[in-house]
Parts: structure tokens; sequence; C-alpha cells
């Protein structure tokens, strides 16, 4: 099998530390947008959706000096963070978790945006008229609806997540231990004579990885469709 | 027990009724187009008039010039659609304790056990609404409704979807329902037999304005 050795553990552990940190909390931000995408109507609708998208299209060296230039130590949202919580992002991989979460929103939101949009609002209406205040409507019949597409949007995030470069080498650099991801330990071992090997073993687990996840994203939303039909 | 004092401009359509009914079923009668649903989905709080009253049970759930309009989930009613709408995530046990439950009332195991025999669904209980047919889902939907123990039942052309044989094996159901349960219904329907067999009062709709109103015989 292959033979990681214990530098590239740490790379893959800490992208994997990364990946999942990022995904859970992007995960309550990602329901409550697709939510108000696809079901509110206000003012500056298509601008939000827009700008969740952007860092689908920027340039991810683009995102990450954004980044940098607002949650860095002397940013202004950075430097509030670390004068009064002690929340610093800048060069740690906390700072590799918030790049990759931002980079992998717009993949996390869409599923779940499409699921809540595809749920027969009539459903909705029946739960009022048995009760349900609206919370309670969303808790108990749209969420669990949802579900399927709320789980894939987690798995497609989390697929990006792990892979995400451009926007965490840019914000956090690339620190063997702290914020060196399986992707900048890629491009420092092709970067080095005799990284071939190395690289080629990380390579596999990112493809591997990767792959796992587009397969579990498919298999959540056979099974959204089947719940939707009542099986 | 129900008065109803509304209008409503729904586009070019203009709905102005008026009537109020103590009977045990009312019966809303008219063509398609004519406002019945638009008049049952006020009653429900879906829809909100323009002007008007309505009162359930002394308790008024919208007057226009007070600016009440009371949420539909705070109306203590029990709606059945044409299209059962039961809930697809859940079996037919929890769709028929979905509405005890979001209204926090005591289980009630005796109410329970008499609305399951009354409407023969004792054998689906386990079953998902995917797996029903769609008069058995119609029989769950009516307990789902009842359940949730409601002061005013509400069906929207609740045989509409089915064929006749079906029809002819749910309407007996409605017929001990409106005799046992205990709950006064707003029966929403174009079918003149049906009616004839289970309103009790007539409120007769056209192109949104009451033509007449009183009991079964105004349907001829």
């Amino acid at each position: 099998m292959l033979d990681i050795s214990p530098a590239e553990w740490t790379a893959i552990l800490l992208s994997l530390r990364v990946a999942v940190i990022a995904t859970l909390v992007a995960t309550p931000f990602g329901i409550a947008l697709a939510w108000l995408l696809a079901r509110r109507d206000f003012w500056g609708k298509s601008v939000l959706d827009a700008v969740v998208h952007l860092p689908l299209v920027l340039p991810p060296v683009v995102t990450g000096y954004l980044l940098l230039l607002t949650f860095g130590r002397r940013g202004l949202v950075g430097g509030f963070l670390a004068d009064h919580l002690g929340i610093v992002f800048a060069f740690r991989w906390t700072g590799a978790a918030l790049a990759c979460g931002v980079m992998s929103f717009p993949l996390l939101v869409r599923p779940m945006r499409l699921s809540i949009e595809a749920i027969d609002r009539r459903l909705e209406q029946a739960a009022e008229t048995l009760g349900a205040a609206p919370f309670k409507v969303f808790f108990t019949v749209t969420l669990p609806l949802a579900l399927p597409g709320v789980l894939a949007g987690m798995v497609l995030g989390f697929a990006k997540a792990i892979g995400e470069f451009g926007a965490t080498i840019t914000f956090v650099s690339n620190i063997p231990g702290e914020t060196q991801t399986i992707s900048s330990a890629i491009y420092s071992l092709i970067q080095t004579p005799d990284g071939d090997a190395a690289a080629g073993r990380l390579v596999i687990v990112s493809i591997v990885l990767a792959l796992g996840a587009l397969i579990a994203a498919e298999w959540f939303a056979r099974r959204a469709t089947q719940r939707l039909h009542g099986n | 027990m129900l008065r109803v004092d509304v209008e409503k401009q729904l586009g070019e359509f203009s709905l102005s009724a008026s009537f109020s009914s103590e009977g045990r079923v009312t019966g809303l009668f008219g063509a398609s187009g004519a406002g019945k649903s638009s008049l049952i989905n006020m009653i429900a709080g879906l829809l909100r008039p323009d002007r008007g009253t309505i009162v359930i049970d002394g308790d008024v759930v919208d007057d226009t010039k007070a600016g009440v309009h009371v949420p539909t989930y705070r109306r203590r009613i029990g709606y059945v659609f044409q299209d059962a709408r039961l809930f697809p995530h859940l079996n037919v046990a929890q769709n028929l304790d979905y509405g005890r439950r979001m209204n926090r009332l005591a289980a009630d195991p005796a109410q329970h056990t008499r609305v399951v025999e009354l409407l023969d669904i004792g054998a689906l209980l386990d079953r998902r609404p995917g797996k029903l047919s769609g008069g058995e889902r119609q029989r769950v939907a009516l307990g789902r409704a009842l359940l949730s123990k409601p002061r005013l039942l509400l069906l929207d052309e609740p045989l509409g979807a089915l064929d006749e044989a079906r029809k002819l094996e749910i309407l007996p159901y409605l017929v001990r329902l409106r005799d046992e349960a205990n709950v006064p219904m707003v029966y929403v329907s174009h079918d003149v037999a049906e009616l004839r067999q289970l309103a009790t009062q007539i409120v007769m709709l056209r192109q949104g304005r009451v033509t007449s109103f009183g009991g079964v015989k105004v349907l001829t």
C-alpha cells in the first residue's frame, strides 16, 4: 500500500481538520442562506446571490488577499477579533478553515437551496393548519424534507474545502504543521528535487477523498428523491 | 358558530360573501371558479380578506377594521385538502400525532382509538404515505385533522381527486364523522349528491357572490 510518511500524515490530518471545521461552521449559515434565497423575496436578493457565488469565479488569490486584508492582524475584522476575543486567523490553521469555508460556501449552499425549492409548500401549509408555528414548520417539515440536500451540500463543501489551495496559501501561507494542507504540501513537494514520490502519494489521497465525496453526494441526492416520494 | 362577511379582490375576480351558519355541516356549493376555495382559505387564515370579519365559535379571527388577523396555526381549525398532503417523511402514526404534538395537547389514547376505528386506519399505522391508496390517504388526512382537536373542520373537495368507487368508499366515513365526531364542518363541493348526503346547511356561491343560503332544499 501507500507508504505515507509522518510529515505527509500531518498534512492529511490538518486538511481533514480544516475541512471538517470549515464545513461544520458553514452549515448553519448555509442552511439559513439557502432558505432565504429559496423562500424569500427581498431587495438586493440577486446581489446577495452574486456575492455568495463570487468565490467560485474570483481568482482564489484575490479571495485570499481580501481575507488577509479583512481578517489579518491589522485587518478591520481580524484586529477586532484578536484584541477582544483572542481569535487569530492570520497564519493559523483557523485561518485556513476560514479560507476553505468561504471558498466552499457556494457549493455548500447550492444543493441545500435546490432541495428547499423542491419541497411542496402545500405541505408546510398543511402543517400550519395543524397548529405548527412557522419555526416549528421549518424544523418538523422543511428541514427533514431538505435533509438529503443539506447533507449533499455538506459533502460537496467538504470536498471543495479539502482541496482548496489558492486562497488558503495567500491568506495563511504554507507552514508545515500549522497551515500546510494536502494541496500546499503537494505544491511544495513538486518544487523540491526527489519530491515526486511523496507528491504522488498525496495526489492519490486527494483523488480518493474527492471521489468518495462525490459518490456520497450522489447517494444523498438519490435518497432525497425517494424521500420526497414518500417511500 | 361560524360568521363570515368578507370581500377579496383576486386579480379580475372579486369575492364578496356573507353568511352565518349554526349547522353541523355547512356546505359551500358552486361551480369551479365560484370562489369556494378562496372562501375556505380565508376561514383557514391562509388568505387574508381585504375587508370584513370572520368569527369562529365566538372568537374573532379576522377583523380588518380592528387590524385583527389570527395566523392559521392559532385558529384551532382542521383542514382536509383535496390532495391529502400527508407528510411523506413521517409514517401514518406520526402523521396522525403531528397536530397533537404541535398544539402541545396531552396524549388522549381514547380519542386516538376512536378516530382510528371510525376511519378504519388501524392497519395502516406503520406505513409511509407513499404506500397508501388515494382513499386510504384521504382517510388518514381526516384522522390527522380530527386528532388536532379542532373547533372547526374545513374540507375542500376531499373526494375531488378520487374516482367514483373510491368516493363511495369514503362517503360513509364522512357521514359517520358528522354524526359521531361532534366537530362542526365546512364542506366545499361542486357535487350536489355529495352535499345532499352530508350537509345540513348550504351556502350557494356564484361568481364570488352568495346567491342563496338555507337548508339542503336549496340544492335544486
